[in-house]
This record gives structure tokens, C-alpha cells and sequence, in this order.
């Protein structure tokens, strides 16, 4: 009834091809919006921030990245988590170098340092397709974990090899370090979420992100109409390892605080992106944010229902959660191979019809 | 989007409805699942079934229940996150998450909140220094010790001259397993062997070019900084290529039972540094027997006691009530809170009288804990293991470590941490 087209008239091509043809959609994502920046802040207090909003805007920034590598462009990486690493170290190097620029700055700069590695990288899809190109990336994950391990420069020379994020501010309100209030954090992450995610739909649906998916769907065909290989591929690697350094800083500096490269980004960490993008639905932006919230909020709340609600020994909840998250991925994966977003995206094309559908 | 709401709907529920039972909450992040698990049973039903024994034995202590909250890390420090987060609210006295790596996270967060944390024998070690590191605490010893504690060991061996030996490090590819690193190359240097570093990566089931290297290198010793799996796997790696087990020295965390076992008669010989005594023969073990694991009241299946990382989490557990009695006696208040709990760690003084008065006579060192000295006696003892018996017996006497390497060390290590976080060094 209220979701349709009907009645909402365009007379403009802007207005025909904005992100939210519909005007129910529109006033969901302002309605979204207004929410999470005018109400949440107020309420959010240190357990919803630590442990549930801020670990959710981190992977999904990082499930973008990804998304746009292998969703959009069609190239496979294993190495996201090793490009987390970079955002992250980068990220130490620079707040500990220069303390008295913003954090804004040095989250920026995280990612555009994460790119340019990123770029090299990707050099080599250049010639490798499909799995071979996942086994270099993985190539990438295991030698940046072995490097920031190795070279003692990358962590200060600490004698445990740990990153210690120091007490970092953007405009006076202190980001980063133990005396953060929850709304900062909060606040911080999303400002990134928000601005990267908008980047990404406008990329996506512009002529970069066409070429992206030109390449995607059959590389000979773009390169006969036109689309140059080497430029689409490696913007498509510069671009999402952009989205996964700015994570990666962030995981570290924001959420963490602090962090040692095997554990926090080693290569179960690209395998869980990797997967919040297949659970979410590859090539779309909001599958990043579906994926993400499943594999993060999923583990929250069976421990919350289990142990904090039904008083369980809190091993056999450790070990329900395996079973009943991964059950739970089976299920969505042979109800919809497509993930959450085309789960929606049906949810949306029957609402439409609703009440004749067919 | 409609799974979200549901879930943040009944977690917000939740949230509400956990009412804080009793008075002296002590969070136990403990790991029962995962590769660590092997070692983190043991210790989380040690710290929680002496716990147990004074809510039933003595009604808590000082007139004060006890309630011990599990929260279940995996060793991971994004759930160790969560977990400190969600019971901090409910009251935190201290916190004692057995893992290097969420010790590191928690330091500036716990201090933050004004609630100490206590790491025996793992941690930051220069956390021993309580003038930057107010609300850290690892008495009774820590790693440099037992870095030092190992070389003396190898010392008495050797008569006093290590010269020319070579000794391989196997470590936990960790923040954990690099700690030793900086001490053994300072006693390295002063005793003059040679010492190879050989990192073991997470979660440690893959050792074979590890073990490969040593066997073509011929080190006179190996020591071990390995937890979980990896301990396993080393040990029986070891047997595997005939390495002399007498040669072959754990730090304390890779000295449990549960450790050796598996190798069976093979790993007989095997030693480890220990800061506490080792078997079952203490009256305490016995009230455990009798009020805890006897009245299934038992955190695990009960079949831990006496054994080396069980009784570590007894002993850590014991120290804890300590802490509170003297908290308690301060604050003149059986309802403390954290920073009265932060005063009563400080002010902790364990006679040898008190512990054999608490059925654990002998047990561990007599120390007390001062503003400046955070990390206690740092005395410990050599243990070997006999594979037939099943046991461990202790073949040294519990001795000093060379605290010439240490100190400097541990001043370097916490000026620099009070340099890169603004902290002024002081007490107060």
C-alpha cells in the first residue's frame, strides 16, 4: 500500500536515478539517519559501544572494501585481513609520529597508505584470474603478518611486539585511548561509515563502477568496448584496500586500543570478511551492512540469550554459537545464494505488488 | 534489518534484567572453548572453586558472599572486549583474564575505570613497576623472572659457566611468547651463550620445521614459551626427535599436567619453572574435595585438583581474598568496592604463618606488596615431570632471579609506557 511507486512522479533524470526511487525508502534511510545521529549518541553507553556499535561500523566499512573488490570488480582477495594490518600499523606509526594532528587525518591517511599498497598487490591480477589471484592475495595476507611481526620498527620497538593506541583527540574530544567516552567512539566510526558508504554507492553506479563490473562479468568484452584492464583493476584494488586500511585503523585504534598482527588480523580475519560479504550478497551496498551485522551481532546475542538469559555453563554456549551461526549460514545460503541483499531486494519487489503478488 | 531489531530488542532486555546477586563480584574471562582451552579450564576451576569454598566453608569472606561471573574469551581479544564490558558494570572487583594479549588491552581501560587487574606470572611484566602501573599487579613473579629463573637452573647444571652453550627459545608467536626475548639476550650476553629464537605461530599444531631447525642445530637447551596446543605438540615434537628431556625447560605455563601427558612415558624428564608448589597434599585441597567437588558445587568436572594450573588458579584465587580481607580491613567495610580493592592489593602482605593458617603452608612465597614493587619476590623452583607416576616433583629449591638483568629492564620498559600514555610516575 504505502510501498509503491504510485503517485511519487519524477521530473527530473537526477530525481529518476537517485539511490532511493521510492519515497518510503527515502524516509527510512533519513529516518536511519536522524537515529543514528541525533538519538543513539544520547543513549549509547560502554557495553553497546564496545561490544555491539562500534565492532559493526568497523567490519562493515571493511566488508565494503571488500565487496567493492571482489563483489563489484570480480577479484578474489584472501588478504584482507594483512590489508587491515597496514591501515592499522599505519595508523600506529603516524599517531605516535605526529601527535598533534587530528585522528581524522591520520585515519586518512592510514587508507590512502593501505592503497598504495594495496595497488602493488594487485599487480598481479593483472595476469592471474579467479583462484589463482586468491592464492597471491593470501600470499599478501601471510607476508604482511610475518613483516609487522619482524620488523621491530613497525611497533616501536616494544618489547612484545604489542601497538599500544595513545590518547588521540579530533577537534579536543578524545577519540582514541582509555578516557573515550562511548558517544565519541561511536560518533567517529559512523561519521567514516556514513561518508565511505556514500563514496562506494556513487562510485558503484558511475562510470568506475561500470567498468569495475564490465571486468567482472567477462574482461575480454570490457576490453573490446573500451574498458582499460590494468586502470579498472587496479582502481577497484586501490579503492577497496582504501575502505579496508580505514578499517583496519580504526579496529585497531578505536575499538582494540591495542593489538598484535597474528591474532587481531590474521587470516581467519579475511576469511570472516570474506564471508560477511558472501552471507550479505556480493555487489551490493547493503549486503556489506547485512553481512556485517549478522556475523558480528549474531555471536552477541546467543551469548546474551544463552548464558546471560538461560544461565548455560559458558563453554557449551561457546560451542552452540559455532552450531547454531554456522547452521544459520547454510540455511540462509540455500534459501537465498544470493545472500541477505537479494533476500531484500525480493522482500522489496513483493512488497511492491503487495497485495497481488505473484 | 528485522533480525537486528529482534536481537538488539532482547539484549536490551537482558541487559536490564541481570540484578547484581551478591557483594564481592569477581569476573572470571575465562576460555573453556579453542586451542587455549587445555590450559584455561583447569585455571578458571581453580579460581572459581576457591571461591566456592569460602562462600560454603566461611560465608564468603568477611561476612561478604562471593559470586564469581563467567565470561567465556576463546583467548580472543575482541570477546575479551565484550566480556569486560559487560561485567564491569555488575560490580568488577578485579580482573584476571589468563591471557597476555587481553591484559595489554585492559591496562589503560581498567585503570581508566578504576579497577585493578591482577596477572601472576603473565602480563606486562614491567606492570612489576607500580609507580607508572597503579592498578596492574603481577605478584608473585612474572616472565623476566622465570627467563631468569630457567638460566639459573641451566647454571647450576653447567657449575656456573654457561660459555660457549648454545639455547634455543621456542615461543608462542605472540606478545606473550616475545616477552622473554629482551631478558634472555641480556643474560645471554652476561653469561655468554648463544641464544636461537624460534617463533611458533598461532595456535601452534604445526611444528615440524621448528623442531626440524633444532635438530639440525644441536642446541645444548631448549626453553619453551608455549600455551595450549602448542605445549602438546612441542613436547611430544621433542620426543620425536630424541631431544634430552633434562635439556628441555617450560616456562610455567607450559609446565601442566595435561601438557606432558599426551607424550606419555617419553616426555619423563621434562622441567618447568614454577612460582608455586606442586601435588595435592595441602589441607586446603582436601576442603575443596570436601565442601566443593563433594556438594557438586565443583566449577568443572573436579578432577583437576592437584594439578599444576589448577592449583595456579587456586593460588591466584587465594591471593584475591587476601587482597579483599585486607581491603577490608583498611576501608573498615566488608562492601568493598574496586578501588578499595586496588588499596587492599596494594597493601597485601603474606606471611608464612598466614598460608599454612589457610591449609596452603608452603605452598608459595612469603612477600608483601608495596606502591613501588608491583611483582613480589619473583622466587621460583624447577619442576620435573615422571611420565610413569604422573607426577611432578619439585627438584630445586624455590630461589631468587637475577634481578641486576631484570630491574633495568623493567624501568626502561614501564618509562617508556609512562612516556607514550603521559603518565606521570609516582605514588601517592
Amino acid at each position: 500500500m504505502l510501498y509503491r511507486e504510485a503517485g511519487d512522479f519524477k521530473t527530473s533524470y537526477q530525481k529518476d536515478s537517485q539511490t532511493f526511487p521510492l519515497k518510503f525508502d527515502r524516509m527510512g534511510y533519513w529516518t536511519v539517519m536522524v537515529v543514528a545521529f541525533l538519538v543513539v549518541p544520547f543513549v549509547i553507553n560502554d557495553y553497546w559501544a564496545n561490544a555491539v556499535a562500534v565492532p559493526f561500523l568497523i567490519y562493515a566499512i571493511a566488508a565494503l572494501g571488500l565487496n567493492i573488490l571482489t563483489g563489484y570488480a570480480g577479484q578474489v582477495s584472501l588478504g584482507t585481513g594483512g590489508f587491515m594490518a597496514v591501515g592499522a600499523y599505519a595508523c600506529y606509526k603516524l599517531m605516535t609520529m605526529f601527535p598533534e594532528v587530528s585522528m581524522l587525518v591520520h585515519v586518512v591517511l592510514a587508507g590512502g597508505i593501505t592503497a598504495l599498497v594495496g595497488v602493488l598487490f594487485g599487480l598481479p591480477s593483472l595476469r592471474i584470474k579467479g583462484f589463482y589471484l586468491a592464492v597471491a592475495t593470501l600470499a599478501a595476507q601471510f607476508f604482511l603478518v610475518w613483516l609487522f611481526n619482524k620488523v621491530p620498527w613497525f611497533y616501536n620497538y616494544s618489547a612484545s611486539g604489542q601497538i599500544n593506541a595513545p590518547e588521540r583527540t579530533v577537534f579536543g574530544i578524545i577519540v582514541t585511548g582509555p578516557n573515550t567516552e562511548a558517544w565519541a567512539k561511536y560518533l567517529f566510526c559512523l561519521i567514516f561509515v556514513v561518508v565511505l558508504a556514500w563514496i562506494a554507492r556513487n562510485l558503484t553506479r558511475g562510470m568506475t563502477g561500470r567498468k569495475w563490473m564490465a571486468i567482472r562479468d567477462m574482461d575480454i568484452a570490457a576490453e573490446i568496448i573500451g574498458v582499460n584492464p590494468l586502470m579498472a583493476k587496479l582502481t577497484a584494488f586501490a579503492v577497496s584496500s582504501f575502505f579496508v586500511g580505514i578499517a583496519g585503523a580504526l579496529f585497531f585504534s578505536i575499538y582494540l586500543g591495542a593489538a598484535e598482527v597474528g591474532e587481531a588480523f590474521g587470516i581467519q580475519k579475511s576469511f570472516l570478511i570474506l564471508f560477511m560479504i558472501i552471507i550479505g550478497g556480493l555487489g551490493s551496498i547493503f549486503g556489506s551492512f547485512a553481512g556485517a551485522a549478522f556475523m558480528v551481532l549474531m555471536p552477541v546475542f546467543l551469548k546474551n540469550v544463552l548464558v546471560g538469559g538461560l544461565g548455560w555453563p559458558t563453554d557449551l554456549a561457546a560451542h552452540l554459537e559455532f552450531i547454531i551461526v554456522g547452521g544459520l549460514i547454510v540455511v540462509f545460503l540455500i534459501l537465498e545464494p544470493h545472500g541477505l541483499a537479494q533476500l531484500w531486494r525480493l522482500t522489496k519487489e513483493k512488497l511492491r505488488l503487495w497485495p497481488f503478488p505473484h | 534489518m528485522n533480525m537486528k531489531k529482534i536481537a538488539a530488542a532482547s539484549v536490551a532486555a537482558l541487559m536490564v534484567g541481570t540484578p547484581v546477586l551478591a557483594d564481592l563480584v569477581f569476573p572470571s574471562l575465562s576460555y573453556r572453548t579453542g586451542p587455549y582451552a587445555a590450559g584455561g579450564i583447569p585455571y578458571a576451576d581453580g579460581y572459581s572453586d576457591y571461591f566456592t569454598l569460602l562462600n560454603e566453608r566461611d560465608g564468603g569472606i568477611g561476612g561478604a558472599a562471593i559470586q564469581v561471573i563467567e565470561c567465556e574469551t576463546g583467548y580472543n581479544t575482541e570477546k575479551g572486549v565484550e566480556c569486560y564490558e559487560s561485567t564491569k558494570g555488575q560490580g568488577a572487583l578485579v580482573y584476571n583474564p589468563l591471557s597476555t594479549g587481553i591484559t595489554y588491552q585492559l591496562i589503560p581501560k581498567a585503570t581508566a575505570d578504576n579497577i585493578p587487574l591482577y596477572t601472576p606470572g603473565y602480563g606486562r611484566t614491567s606492570a612489576a613497576n607500580g609507580k607508572v602501573f597503579s592498578h596492574v599487579f603481577n605478584f608473585p613473579a612474572n616472565y623476566w623472572n622465570a627467563a631468569s629463573l630457567a638460566v639459573n637452573h641451566l647454571l647450576a647444571e653447567n657449575g656456573g659457566d654457561l660459555n660457549g652453550k648454545s639455547v634455543a627459545l621456542v615461543y608462542h608467536n605472540s606478545a606473550y611468547g616475545k616477552e622473554p626475548i629482551r631478558t634472555l639476550e641480556g643474560l645471554a650476553e652476561k653469561h655468554g651463550f648463544k641464544l636461537t629464537a624460534i617463533p611458533v605461530d598461532h595456535p601452534g599444531q604445526e611444528q615440524k620445521s621448528q623442531w626440524l631447525q633444532i635438530r639440525r642445530e644441536k642446541p645444548d637447551y631448549v626453553l619453551m614459551w608455549g600455551w595450549g596446543v602448542m605445549n602438546q605438540v612441542a613436547i611430544q615434537e621433542a620426543a620425536n626427535i630424541r631431544f634430552p628431556m633434562e635439556n628441555f625447560v617450560g616456562v610455567w605455563w607450559s609446565g601442566g599436567d595435561h601438557d606432558v601427558a599426551p607424550a606419555g612415558e617419553s616426555a619423563t624428564g621434562y622441567k618447568a619453572v614454577t612460582f608455586h608448589a606442586v601435588g595435592s597434599d595441602f589441607p586446603v585441597f582436601d576442603d575443596i574435595q570436601k565442601h566443593v567437588v563433594e556438594t557438586g558445587k565443583a566449577a568443572g568436572a573436579g578432577d583437576n585438583i592437584g594439578k599444576a594450573i589448577y592449583n595456579r588458579g587456586v593460588y591466584a584465587a587465594m591471593l584475591m581474598a587476601e587482597a579483599v580481607s585486607k581491603a577490608q580491613e583498611i576501608h573498615g567495610t566488608p562492601d568493598i568496592t574496586a578501588a578499595m580493592m586496588r588499596d587492599g592489593m596494594e597493601a597485601l602482605e603474606i606471611t608464612d604463618a598466614r598460608m599454612a593458617e589457610l591449609g596452603m603452608g608452603g605452598f608459595g612465597p612469603a612477600f608483601s606488596v608495596s606502591c613501588e614493587n608491583h611483582g613480589g619476590p619473583g622466587t621460583g623452583a624447577i619442576q620435573q615431570w615422571d611420565g610413569a607416576a604422573g607426577t611432578w616433583s619439585l627438584i630445586s629449591e624455590f630461589g631468587g632471579s637475577d634481578m641486576d638483568v631484570i630491574q633495568p629492564l623493567i624501568d626502561a620498559d614501564s618509562a617508556a609506557y609512562a612516556a607514550e600514555n603521559n603518565i606521570e610516575a609516582g605514588c601517592n
